[in-house]
């Protein structure tokens, strides 16, 4: 099991925004998790890249206990992420916020980058080349030296996932990667998420757009008041009557 | 290619060339030693704002206390002199070491606060700073200031003082240009620009807050330490709160998150009230008007919109 998250629980002010939440992440497959808005679903996906820390529960990733520690240490035990509302860094270029995300994988002491020493100038050109590899994996390489500001909304989307991959991480977890996009824009985030699984990243998915996961997920858990209503492969969860009572209410499927 | 300003390439060290022609060819156009003056007090500013800027510019934490920095390396390095006699060439690096370790210890917990909180902070720093330079009369003179040991015997004269801090400016820009272009600068800025996806990847916010507040407050005490050398003469006035809003609007007037901003924006505040004497009891009010309509205009500062609007007409004529 890659990341085994147990009994996890949530509360802001009087609102359970997340009650007993269990959650065993298989490594490779593609993980979805839907649920009606408010279900908690970007709740969950905060704890489980240390941006909340919760209440009640535990989380193991790759059997290393990650329960109550600062968000930088799930990304250097191989979590990364993108963001439901952009999270961008608007005062760079496109290539540095990819460079920015291979700070785990460089060596940089204050000396060396203070002084520029030779090595560094070389790692330094290194990183620009798999930053550009990267861009270009996800199609904005034409874009390398523009301000990110700049970008449109659809292709800030990309750089965040360009982002989140130029750490490396082993889970990867998408926030809505779909939201706003346009049908040909949600095609090429669904061809990115299935390369980046066969290259043999375990993918979590919180989307609303169901075409996109039941396209590419291969496990779904289905949230409803902040409690794990259902989970299992995508065309069994989608014929759960529980499920469709969450998403539809009762009189709906009754009739 | 879809370029525009603020996304230059990095690592280009045709900027810090500039800077170095310029400081080599300005002594052609300093008539007299009050000019030469001026232009050390430019120099020594614009050391300090280089750094400020890599805390407020570039990592986005704001600081009120940064002249008390700059007194403290000031009086450091002349008290260990003067009432111990040491000679400057050891008292300063010791001075310098002395004030990284306080602001490592001072940095540490109020680098938590964040916005207004910091400000205050830093702000109250500054002022116990300057009380206890104005108050410990026995080691700092008191209010009416110290005298200060030269550097060394053969470093006198304006001339070679400019040198001197021209050199030690050059060295400043090229190291923060340096950490500004490496993943540690990145880091920075990933901190002013998401604190929360800085965190997803990896970046520790506290630790690396805590490292431009250092390096910050070092180049603020190198500054100060020169100035008292070369001016041989200190009062706890260059530790005031007063001269921590001057320091910061420098850096916000020359445009933030550009270093080359910070020296010009020392440049121009250092230099405007001189210029402005002539107007007498109005220079004041002129000065205020002028940071007035700078920030209603330019709101990013001179540097950054002027590089703007020369790469607005590039993209015209192609």
């Amino acid at each position: 099991m890659l990341l085994r998250a147990q009994s996890v629980g949530k509360r802001f002010g009087g609102v359970a925004a997340l009650e007993a939440v269990d959650v065993a992440l298989e490594r490779g497959a593609v993980h979805a998790i839907i649920g009606p808005n408010g279900a908690g679903k970007t709740t969950l996906l905060n704890v489980l890249s240390g941006i909340y820390k919760p209440d009640s529960g535990s989380i193991s990733f790759e059997n290393q206990e990650l329960t109550g520690k600062d968000p930088h240490h799930f990304a250097a035990a191989g979590i990364s992420r993108t963001f439901q509302n952009l999270q961008v860094f608007f005062n760079m270029t496109v290539l540095e916020n990819v460079m920015t995300g291979r700070w785990l994988h460089e060596r940089c002491g204050l000396a060396s980058a203070l002084l520029r020493l030779p090595a560094r100038a070389r790692a330094e050109q290194a990183c620009r080349q798999a930053a550009a590899a990267l861009l270009d994996t996800v199609g904005l390489a034409r874009w390398a030296d523009a301000r990110a500001d700049s970008l449109p909304y659809g292709a800030l989307k990309r750089l965040e996932i360009a982002r989140a991959l130029a750490a490396e991480p082993r889970l990867l977890l998408l926030d809505e990667p779909a939201a706003g996009l346009n049908p040909s824009e949600t095609r090429a985030i669904d061809e990115l998420i299935r390369r980046t699984a066969a290259r043999g990243v375990t993918v979590v998915l919180v989307e609303h757009n169901m075409k996109l996961v039941m396209e590419v997920s291969h496990h779904v858990i289905v949230l409803d008041y902040g409690r794990k209503l259902a989970e299992g492969e995508p065309r069994v969860v989608s014929r759960d009557p529980r499920v469709l009572e969450a998403y539809l209410g009762t009189e709906a499927c009754s009739t | 290619m879809a370029s525009s300003a603020g996304a230059r390439p990095s690592g280009s060290s045709k900027p810090l060339l500039a800077l170095a022609i310029v400081i080599a060819a300005l002594p052609l156009a300093l008539p007299n030693n009050y000019t030469y003056e001026v232009a050390i007090l430019v120099g020594l500013n614009a050391i300090v704002c280089v750094g400020l800027n890599l805390l407020i510019g570039y990592a986005g934490q704001i600081s009120l206390g940064h002249a008390g920095f700059f007194g403290l390396g000031a009086y450091g390095s002349a008290i260990l002199a003067a009432r111990y006699g040491w000679p400057a060439w050891v008292s300063l690096p010791v001075t310098l070491a002395a004030v990284a370790l306080l602001a490592w210890a001072i940095g540490r917990p109020i680098l938590r606060l964040k916005g207004h909180a910091l400000a205050m902070a830093t702000l109250g720093f500054g002022i116990i700073v300057s009380i206890v330079l104005a108050t410990e009369d026995r080691l700092t003179g008191g209010p009416d200031g110290m005298a200060v040991p030269p550097l060394a015997s053969f470093i006198s004269g304006e001339k070679i003082w400019y040198w001197l801090v021209g050199a030690v400016l050059v060295g400043a820009v090229w190291l923060a240009r340096n950490l500004i272009d490496s993943p540690r600068g990145r880091a920075l800025r990933a901190l002013h620009g998401s604190e929360v996806a800085a965190g997803a990847l990896g970046i520790d916010a506290a630790a690396h807050k805590l490292s431009a507040f250092v390096i910050s407050a070092l180049f603020a005490a190198a500054a100060g330490a020169l100035s008292a050398h070369y001016a041989g003469f200190i009062t706890p006035a260059k530790a005031s709160f007063l001269h921590s809003i001057e320091l910061v609007t420098m850096v916000v007037f020359g445009g933030m998150a550009s270093t080359f901003g910070a020296v010009v924006g020392a440049a121009v505040l250092t230099t405007l009230p001189q210029l402005l004497t002539v107007f007498k009891e109005y220079e004041m009010v002129l000065l205020g008007a002028v940071l007035m309509l700078t920030m209603i205009f330019m709101p990013r500062g001179l540097v950054p919109t002027l590089e703007r609007a020369l790469a607005a007409t590039r993209a015209k004529r192609r």
